[in-house]
């Protein structure tokens, strides 16, 4: 009887309303997700570790696709049929949902006491007073690369500009690698892998960031408009017809080991590994040696809780276990590339991962700059990045026409509180 | 006699029963069209005049229009989809319809061998899916695993491969020329139909009158055919303007790069539906839908009062 509420999504849920609610004795609770790729790892791992500890609740993994769960989800919570834990997205699209009284306030949570302000950020109100979603995972941002195309060429892993631009010299020279995998066709790469991965090391992270937002910077301050003159330089080392490259394409380049570097978000880790590659990775480079570094960790995934459930008792309990120390390590583990955001440490034992993982003791941690508040309007700020980092790749816009159609786009709509 | 009759008109007048099957046979038609066609018209026609304002839904009469029009960012993104769909339209007119009549006369051609096989392989695109049309011709001309580039190589024109659909200057007539592909199928079909119904006595006349080959074309089988092209072209203009699926499977809902290959179908999809951080916007998408309701329409009324009139129909 339960499976049937759980799986007619809409229709059954009209139809035989308050069926779940009839068999008290043993709670279901459904999850609502776009990480359908993590379908296995949460029935043969999460849920059974759960269900161990808590007798008498069973819970369901229901993920969608990823392009399709912000409508779906707005639907069925409209409609009433949304799962009782609903994965949150960072930022306005969960907080529109919070705001419409579709998520319940989880300030109060227990749980809530394990995880840094940083990492609430992405789902607390812009008043910092209320937060609604347990953060799960973020994803860090940086540069993998093939140990034996560097081997090859006799390259050492860069930590300066120069010397990444050395080494993609040198791997250009020798010719047998494409020096880096990258397109500019689906724009977000351009956007998310360049702008985004080494951007945070000129305008200084966070302070940049929060300049931003408060005003006191622009997008055509030097910080902001240099990480472009260092994309415009990468043109010559994408491989042949980069402007129609997908996101696909330059995965499959990496992976079939015809490209040296990959520009990467840190969930192309276990992807990657299968591949029987030797891989490494390194933060984005910085201006001189022994210039902090900067990282992009970017709040990605948390769970919050349909405020219309009929179980919130029970979801509280989940929910509780989520933002326990034992989840983070499970998921960490289980899926390397996205990094648990609980204040407690958490043993990685892969080794990629691990070393994603060790920037942040060494490097300073942000997340996207376009993704707190500056994408609210129209138009909107990530979308113009996207085109604006394609197009400065591609080398039809300056850096600097490209920074100031962003700037005057922001401006159009956006007043920062002086 | 004659009063008998018209007593008896009259009374079958007063027993006829009242029709009521033309209201039954009628039913299902008006009612399915009403709720699948003409209130979701309505209704977008409604909400493109209301807009939210402090979370509630308010009259602001054509403030919405004003603000595509007047916003110098809406505007700029509108006259760009709007100038894109003219292209798109355009090359279709240009290369679909010419090639698709020259097609269906070669096909009309008597003693022509394997006829079937071409009709039905030219017809073929026109039934896939359009995200199968866009996946394939993505992959063919696709830089680095694509059989274009390798192709072109074998015939010494590798120098003339470029991305094609990465770059702005290329990429919407690229498009263009795959959805041109794909329907080609349609106008051969029309107008191959039409030149099978020319009767044998017209053209035997004809050719007793010495006029044969591209005179007897021109002259005697393409002004037949002219209602058909009409057709052809009206159906062409509705499809076109109404377009979304092929460019966003090929190119994505943000029509890059840069917004080269951005028609009105999929500016309004992005405004609408929202994509990525950019949330919808029902009203100002509502408003696009109804422009483009407006476009479509005086199109159409162009054709239908201005052209179709004015056509020769000939009786045989």
């Amino acid at each position: 009887m339960n499976r049937t509420t759980l799986q007619g999504v809409l229709l059954a849920s009209s139809v035989l309303a308050g069926v779940g609610v009839a068999s008290a004795a043993d709670v279901t609770l459904n999850i609502e997700s776009w990480r359908n790729d993590d379908m296995q790892i949460w029935q043969e791992k999460i849920i059974p570790a759960f269900e161990a500890k808590h007798p008498g609740i069973k819970v369901t993994f229901s993920p969608s696709a990823p392009t399709e769960y912000n409508a779906a989800l707005n639907a069925k919570l409209d409609a009433g049929s949304a799962g009782d834990l609903v994965a949150c997205r960072p930022f306005d699209t969960s907080l529109q949902l919070f705001e419409k009284g579709k998520l319940e306030d989880l300030t109060g949570l227990d749980g809530m006491k394990n995880f840094s302000d940083v990492a609430k950020s992405a789902w607390t109100t812009d008043d910092g007073k209320k937060t609604f979603c347990v953060p799960m995972a973020s994803v860090i941002h940086g540069f993998i690369y093939n140990k034996e195309a560097f081997e090859k060429v006799g390259a050492e892993v860069p930590k300066t500009v120069d010397q990444f631009f050395a080494v993609l010299d040198k791997l250009k020279a020798d010719g047998t690698y494409i020096p880096m995998a990258m397109g500019t066709k689906d724009m977000w790469e351009a956007a998310t892998m360049g702008y985004q991965n080494i951007g945070p090391t000129y305008w200084k992270g966070e302070e940049g960031r929060k300049a931003l937002i408060a005003g006191t910077e622009k997008l055509t301050d030097e910080g902001w408009v240099e990480p472009y003159r260092v994309l415009a330089k990468w043109k010559p080392y994408l491989g042949d017809g980069f402007e129609a490259q997908t996101y696909p394409d330059s995965q499959n380049l990496f992976t079939l080991g015809r490209a040296a570097i990959y520009p990467a978000g840190s969930w192309e880790i276990s992807p990657f590994s299968s591949a029987g590659l030797k891989l490494g990775a390194f933060p984005p480079p910085v201006a001189k040696d022994g210039d902090t570094c900067y990282i992009s960790d970017h709040n990605d995934i948390a769970m919050g809780l349909n405020a219309a459930s009929a179980h919130k008792e029970e979801a509280k309990v989940f929910l509780d276990w989520v933002a326990s120390p034992e989840f983070a390590s499970i998921y960490a583990n289980a899926l390397p590339g996205f990094f648990s955001l609980n204040s407690t440490p958490v043993e990685i034992t892969d080794p990629l991962a691990k070393e994603f993982v060790s920037w942040r003791q060494t490097c300073k941690p942000t997340i996207r700059s376009t993704y707190q508040i500056l994408s609210r309007g129209t138009p909107n700020l990530e979308n113009e990045t996207w085109a604006a980092s394609a197009n400065v790749i591609n080398g039809t816009e300056t850096p600097e026409a490209a920074a100031k159609k962003l700037q005057d786009g922001l401006d159009s709509w956006y007043k920062p509180a002086k | 006699m004659t009063d008998l009759a018209s007593e008896q008109g009259t009374e079958a007048a007063q027993r006829r029963p009242r029709r009521w099957h033309i209201l039954v046979f009628l039913a299902p038609a008006v009612i399915v069209y009403t709720a699948v066609m003409i209130l979701p018209l309505a209704e977008t026609l409604r909400q493109s005049f209301f807009n939210v304002v402090d979370g509630r839904s308010v009259f602001v009469g054509f403030s919405n229009f004003a603000t595509l029009f007047g916003d110098p960012r809406w505007s700029a993104d509108f006259w760009n989809a709007l100038r894109n769909n003219f292209i798109f339209f355009l090359i279709h007119m240009a290369v679909q319809n010419p090639i698709g009549i020259a097609l269906a006369a070669l096909l009309s051609l008597p003693g022509l061998r394997f006829a079937a096989f071409y009709r039905t392989a030219f017809f073929l695109p026109t039934l896939l899916s359009f995200v199968i049309v866009g996946f394939i011709w993505k992959l063919i001309l696709s830089p680095i695993w694509g059989v274009a580039p390798w192709m072109l190589d074998l015939v010494g024109l590798k120098a003339m491969f470029g991305p094609w659909l990465g770059k702005s200057g290329s990429a919407l007539i690229v498009v263009s020329l795959v959805s041109v592909w794909q329907f080609i199928g349609i106008p051969m079909m029309l107008i191959y139909a039409a030149l099978l119904n020319i009767p044998e006595e017209v053209i035997e006349a004809a050719e007793i009158d010495g006029i044969t080959g591209w005179g007897q074309f021109f002259k005697i089988k393409l002004p037949l055919v002219l209602p058909a092209i009409g057709i052809i072209s009206i159906l062409t203009f509705v499809g076109n303007f109404n377009a979304f699926d092929l460019v966003y499977t090929m190119q994505g809902a943000l029509a890059g790069p840069d917004k080269a290959t951005d028609i009105l179908g999929t500016f309004l999809y992005r405004t609408f539906f929202g994509f990525q951080l950019q949330l919808g916007d029902p009203s100002m998408g509502a408003t696009i839908a109804t422009i483009m309701f407006l476009i479509i329409l005086t199109g159409v009324c162009i054709y239908l009062f201005g052209i179709q009139r004015r056509i020769r129909r000939y009786q045989f």
